[in-house]
């Protein structure tokens, strides 16, 4: 069983962690599962191993947590060879312009925990000479935007280290991969309205990290659209872009 | 409010579109007037709430899975496509498949769906051997054969409306390849149609695809397709055990303008059908289980070429004795008519296992038409002849069926509502279907 790949969700009870975990387990990788709830996580560890017939490990971990990451690294039965953070925080903008615990916690879940715990793995991953990390990030991130900028900034911050973490760590053997989905139906997005088109279902981002992972991809749009709509985005003047609304 | 329809877009209703996310919240969701919905591939008004539609399909996960007996316990919002792409790689596939995997198993449970099999090896049903049902009293009960043995029975083809299906346990049947071994016979008209079903009695899977624009002597020319789980030594060279599973490659992206599907286009395309397949007829061959079970999967959202008022679908069941002479009269006047579409199926099937369920043994005839001119007055008078001949219509695919239809066609429904009164006495469980069909006004 040693001899098997083996991938780690961190945010394993999100809908994209779970079509993450599939995907690898589904391409033969031993997977585990870490989120705040170990217990809630059970379900979907049977899931996987009814499913697949994989190894399936569980584990506590609290993105806030800052103080325990060190000890969660290093209390892993083995050095997974995929860590995939999925970890985040959509929040509310609006309670977030006045709230200052809101947005900073909006801002801790999305940059600083994700960033910590990936550079965390990093250090070992290069001490080893292998491993790939991916962060999922957003494409809030790619210009603040009126109606989400502490999400969306939190965002482009963890982008820019996924970036930077890239670019260090490939000369060592390690490989970063940054995923943007744009709008994926879960649970975070339930309630929003959402364009259809525009518009994936979360076991589409679980087979894009699958396939950035094995093709060494280094920044995924899931939906080829979003490119070209943050292209656009990212290019209008900011003259005009501060009178959009959206 | 959120507007809701089933797979043929007709009727479009308003009701409150709620997505639980556990169990708990499954009962907290249900309120007077609510109904589950599954993948919403039910063609008429089954899966929308009277007032609240509960849909299900977050419940994806798979409980356990036992790989020496095929016993599978999973949730009841797996859908078919993801037990078929999962479990058939391990040699595992459902015992009952629909004309479409898009469907959740609460779904296939509480529409007792039939397959290509249904006339040797039963329903859906069938393959089901417990249910975890939330009832429209509040209890969450499990209901087998020897346990709660009513619900159970109810619950198998009672359209959602004995409560909420959580989990299922489920036998999948062992299979060498995910390839179906297709022998088509060519039939010049219905009587050479029926006789090569009567003689594909023996074979597991047996359908027909009938022209329905053709007329006079050509009336009820068909395409027979029976099929065989292919063994491992029957695969071509280098074809793996278990074929791709294919995304739906093209898609109907826009509602079609509703004249797209017309007399002559429905003409040619039948024509040109009937040819194609003629010229296969004959010897064995090995396909796909995908194109095999699933033509139309491989085109997603087809259900928009009907444009943009929907279409119905009416599939009736005619007992075998006389069925011959009712499914003359019924094509003849569908040929008559004309904008009947390439949706013709006609096949044979056995006993129901469900109180409610829709198979009766006999032959099952499905057909499409637009939603235009004057189709319900139409359907109504080919109602009076399946009634006469003692037959029903599948309420999965119903939408605008009399109460005196189908009080007419389904005997058992007094019992049925006994069973229902009884797990959900102050009548919580309402869909726009009951409301049509069953609930007292």
């Amino acid at each position: 069983m040693t001899s098997r790949k083996s991938a780690i969700v961190l945010g394993g009870s999100s809908d994209i962690g779970r079509a993450a975990a599939r995907a690898f387990a589904k391409a033969g990788y031993d997977v585990a599962l870490a989120g705040r709830d170990v217990a809630a996580l059970e379900p979907d560890a049977a899931d996987l191993r009814a499913r697949y017939n994989v190894e399936v490990g569980l584990h506590k971990f609290d993105v806030l947590d800052t103080a325990s990451f060190d000890g969660f690294v290093s209390g892993l039965p083995a050095l997974p060879d995929v860590v995939i953070s999925i970890v985040g925080l959509l929040g509310v903008q609006q309670n977030a312009e006045s709230d200052l615990a809101h947005a900073t916690t909006i801002m801790r879940s999305n940059y600083e925990g994700p960033s910590l715990i990936l550079g965390l793995f990093a250090e070992k991953f290069l001490a080893r000479g292998s491993g790939t990390l991916v962060g999922v990030s957003s494409v809030a991130g790619d210009r603040g935007r009126a109606s989400n900028y502490v999400y969306g900034s939190a965002k482009a911050g963890f982008s820019a280290f996924l970036s930077g973490l890239r670019a260090r760590a490939s000369r060592g053997g390690v490989h970063v991969v940054t995923v943007k989905p744009g709008f994926v139906r879960t649970k975070m997005t339930e309630g929003m309205k959402l364009i259809g088109p525009l518009t994936v279902e979360a076991p589409v981002v679980g087979d894009a990290i699958l396939n950035a992972v094995e093709k060494k991809t280094d920044v995924v749009y899931v939906s080829g659209k979003w490119r070209l709509v943050m292209l656009i985005i990212k290019t209008l003047p900011e003259a005009v872009f501060k009178k959009l609304k959206f | 409010m959120t507007l809701v329809s089933g797979w043929g877009r007709f009727p479009v209703v308003d009701s409150e579109l709620l997505r639980p996310r556990s169990f708990e919240a499954v009962g907290e969701a249900v309120v007077t007037g609510s109904v589950a919905r599954g993948n919403g591939r039910a063609y008429g008004d089954a899966a929308i709430g009277a007032a609240r539609t509960i849909a299900m399909t977050g419940f994806d996960r798979v409980r356990s899975f036992d790989p020496v007996t095929g016993r599978i316990r999973l949730e009841a919002g797996v859908l078919l496509s993801d037990l078929i792409d999962t479990f058939g790689p391990r040699g595992f596939l459902p015992f009952v498949v629909p004309g479409t995997r898009f469907v959740s198993v609460g779904g296939a449970i509480a529409a007792d769906v039939h397959g290509k099999n249904h006339h040797c090896e039963g329903g859906f049903g069938r393959y089901v051997d417990s249910i975890l049902l939330r009832t429209g009293q509040g209890e969450t009960i499990e209901a087998s054969r020897e346990q709660n043995s009513d619900a159970f029975f109810a619950t198998v083809g009672g359209m959602g409306l004995t409560g909420v299906i959580l989990e299922a346990t489920m036998r999948l049947r062992p299979v060498e390849t995910g390839w179906i071994r297709e022998r088509v016979i060519s039939a010049s008209d219905l009587d050479a149609a029926m006789r090569a079903l009567d003689a594909g009695d023996s074979a597991t899977y047996s359908v027909a695809w009938i022209d329905c624009a053709a007329r006079g002597s050509d009336l009820g020319r068909s395409l027979i397709y029976l099929g065989e789980h292919a063994r491992t030594d029957e695969l071509a060279d280098g074809a793996g055990a278990f074929p791709a599973g294919k995304n739906p490659g093209l898609a109907v992206p826009v509602d079609l303008p509703s004249m797209t599907l017309n007399r002559y286009s429905i003409r040619a395309f039948n024509e040109l059908y009937y040819r194609m397949g003629a010229r296969r007829a004959g010897g064995d061959h090995v396909v796909s289980l995908y194109p095999y079970f699933f033509p139309l999967d491989s085109i997603a959202d087809w259900n928009r070429i009907y444009g943009r008022r929907g279409f119905l679908q009416h599939q009736c069941v005619i007992p075998e004795l006389g069925a011959r002479a009712v499914l003359g009269e019924i094509l003849d006047r569908v040929a008559r008519r004309g904008d009947a579409s390439f949706l013709a199926v006609l096949k044979k099937l056995g006993q129901g296992d469900g109180i409610l369920s829709f198979p009766l043994p006999g032959y099952t005839l499905a057909l499409d038409f637009p939603v235009k001119g004057d189709i319900l007055n139409f359907l109504d008078e080919i109602d009076r002849l399946v009634v006469a001949a003692g037959g029903r219509l599948y309420l999965a695919k119903d939408a605008r069926q009399s109460r005196a239809t189908f009080e007419a066609g389904y005997p058992a429904l007094r019992r049925f509502n006994a069973i229902r009164k009884s797990l959900d006495p102050a009548g919580t469980i309402r869909s726009k279907l009951s409301q049509r069909l069953f609930d007292e006004v």
